[in-house]
């Protein structure tokens, strides 16, 4: 009963959150409202028994990410933007698109509600003696290589932004 | 009632409202501690007016603070400005649920413990962000530019330093890394035949740094920003900064006990004969010779008057009641944790004070060096070299 409570108010963070953040003529105002909906997406996380999923979304994305965003946010002319247009002309091309896939979801979430049923949370070992160690057991024995490839591609995007930044190296 | 005494939420809800409850008054005793100390160190007295040598002092500020009145800019961006502030008191209250006072005073273990408190310290950013941005005025926003800046860049060695830390006791629960502690008869910061010594100095800087305290104040430097991101701000809200400053100080300061001093544990906890000495006599001995110490200021009362003299006499009795009392055996045990762990975060707050009172503010690009240049990278060769030791 209080996990389905709290589903439902950190379903209604993420997607106000979401709709806020584009409707909103003030970017840092914007930003901010990115926030909540991270937030929401932290406590489903949580939700789901996956403390480490929801410290890191925290640490990385509110911590790092939207950070990084607001600080940019903040030194541009907020007077200037507010009067801008917020659409561009192929806005009814989104609308279409936008319709469409409400339509698809729609159906498809008629036919088959019944199915939907998550059902209870599985009791797997993982669950109940805590699931961070097994990540790390699983992270660097089976998807070792994988993750290793992910160091060294976010190493070359680092060297790249500093290339791409620098004028003279 | 005995039905609500054995739900399993009880303990934790009583501790978080008796922590809620105390803090404000507690931060209030640092400031006057930090004031107390720096006096001494430029050799004055500090607040010696309100109550004998100023111990009403905190209390006094706080009516202050709530009577003040409380203005907003007209230009400001009011509902932001409002909420600003209580993001970091909010954040850094919350930090306290994961840290282990003692082996029973504990408002929850969770197998991130230590995640959650460098996400919270992440999270309290925003409230100076926030705070600077939507005061619509110029030292505040550049308080908060630079405040971002730091903030993200020894957020890095701070991750690094604990890394060190976390790969030795090979869980991210609090209590577990404690226990770990007494496993290995070792507080982390001597392990690895002392080399964990280098993780424990990157985290103390960092922490100084995260905490923004002098000599890395610069989202405040007074000299140059006014009071940086706090410059528009009075009163109530201003005082939840101030809240959180002290609060974040206290939890990254047992953050750190935790994982380098052994938490609630007493200096060589394996060692049996030390028992007595260092759980009963110690804190016996510190606080007779607090209560001493409280008799001796009797004499040197600046505005002397008999109920001072009579006040502070009451302080040194209690003083020396609170020592007596470590001699009762079922009493020592349910405390000595506590004592320990609060001893301990006291030197490290202190030792932030002392770092305060003798170090002169960096300037801005000395700090991006020190960060970037020195203190990550020797964070990275710590979590090399400690790898490899721990393996041996």
């Amino acid at each position: 009963m209080a996990d389905t409570i709290l589903f439902y108010i950190f379903a209604a963070f993420v997607l106000g959150g979401g709709v806020l953040t584009v409707t909103r003529r003030n970017s840092v105002h914007s930003a901010l409202w990115l926030i909540v909906s991270l937030l929401g997406t932290a406590g489903l996380f949580l939700l789901r028994q996956a403390e480490f999923l929801f410290a890191v979304q925290i640490i990385l994305y509110i911590g790092g990410v939207v950070l990084l965003i607001l600080f940019v946010v903040m030194l541009v002319n907020l007077d200037e933007t507010a009067r801008l247009r917020q659409f561009n002309k192929a806005w009814w091309v989104a609308l279409a698109c936008a319709v469409v896939v409400g339509i698809e979801i729609w159906y498809v979430l008629n036919r088959g509600l019944e199915t939907l049923e998550p059902g209870e949370a599985p009791q797997t070992a993982a669950t109940i003696e805590g699931n961070t160690e097994r990540l790390a057991d699983v992270l660097f024995s089976e998807y070792l290589l994988p993750f290793e490839i992910a160091s060294l591609l976010l190493l070359v995007a680092i060297v790249g932004s500093v290339v791409m930044a620098k004028k003279r190296i | 009632m005995e039905s609500i005494v054995q739900h399993p939420l009880f303990t934790p809800v009583v501790i978080t409202l008796v922590i809620v409850g105390l803090f404000p008054l507690l931060a209030g005793y640092i400031v006057l501690l930090e004031r107390k100390v720096l006096a001494d160190m430029q050799v004055r007295l500090g607040p010696m007016r309100v109550g004998p040598h100023g111990i009403l002092q905190p209390i006094a500020d706080a009516v202050k603070l709530l009577a003040k009145e409380d203005v907003i800019p007209a230009a400001a961006d009011r509902a932001l400005f409002w909420l600003a502030p209580v993001i970091p008191a909010f954040t850094a209250l919350t930090a306290f649920a994961v840290l282990p006072f003692s082996e029973y005073i504990v408002v929850t273990d969770v197998n991130v413990g230590l995640l959650v408190i460098s996400a919270m310290s992440a999270v309290g950013v925003l409230g100076i962000i926030v705070g600077g941005w939507s005061s619509n005025s110029h030292y505040p926003l550049l308080g908060a530019l630079r405040s971002s800046a730091q903030l993200v860049s020894y957020e890095v060695a701070l991750a690094l330093a604990l890394i060190c830390g976390v790969m030795t006791a090979g869980t991210l629960s609090m209590v577990e890394i404690v226990e770990r502690q007494l496993e290995r008869q070792i507080w982390f910061v001597f392990d690895h035949y002392g080399l964990m010594i280098i993780p424990f100095m990157v985290f103390l800087i960092a922490a100084i740094a995260e905490t923004n305290r002098l000599p890395f104040d610069l989202p405040e430097a007074e000299s140059e920003l006014v009071a940086g991101f706090m410059t528009e701000y009075s009163g109530f809200r201003w005082a939840l900064y101030f809240l959180a400053e002290y609060a974040s100080i206290f939890v990254i300061g047992g953050a750190g006990v935790t994982l380098f001093w052994g938490g609630w544990l007493r200096p060589f906890p394996n060692v049996a004969w030390l028992e007595w000495p260092l759980n009963v006599a110690f804190p016996l001995v510190l606080f007779l010779a607090g209560g001493a110490g409280c008799f001796w200021l009797t004499k040197r009362l600046m505005p002397f008057s008999r109920w001072r003299a009579i006040f502070m006499a009451v302080i040194a009795v209690t003083l020396v009641i609170t020592g007596l009392v470590f001699l009762i055996p079922a009493v020592n045990r349910a405390v000595i944790g506590l004592f320990w762990f609060l001893l301990k975060v006291g030197v490290i707050v202190y030792l932030m004070i002392w770092i305060r009172g003798t170090f002169p503010r960096f300037r801005y690009d000395q700090l991006m060096s020190i960060g970037w240049k020195y203190l990550i990278p020797i964070g990275m060769g710590a979590v090399l070299v400690n790898a490899v030791v721990g393996m041996l």
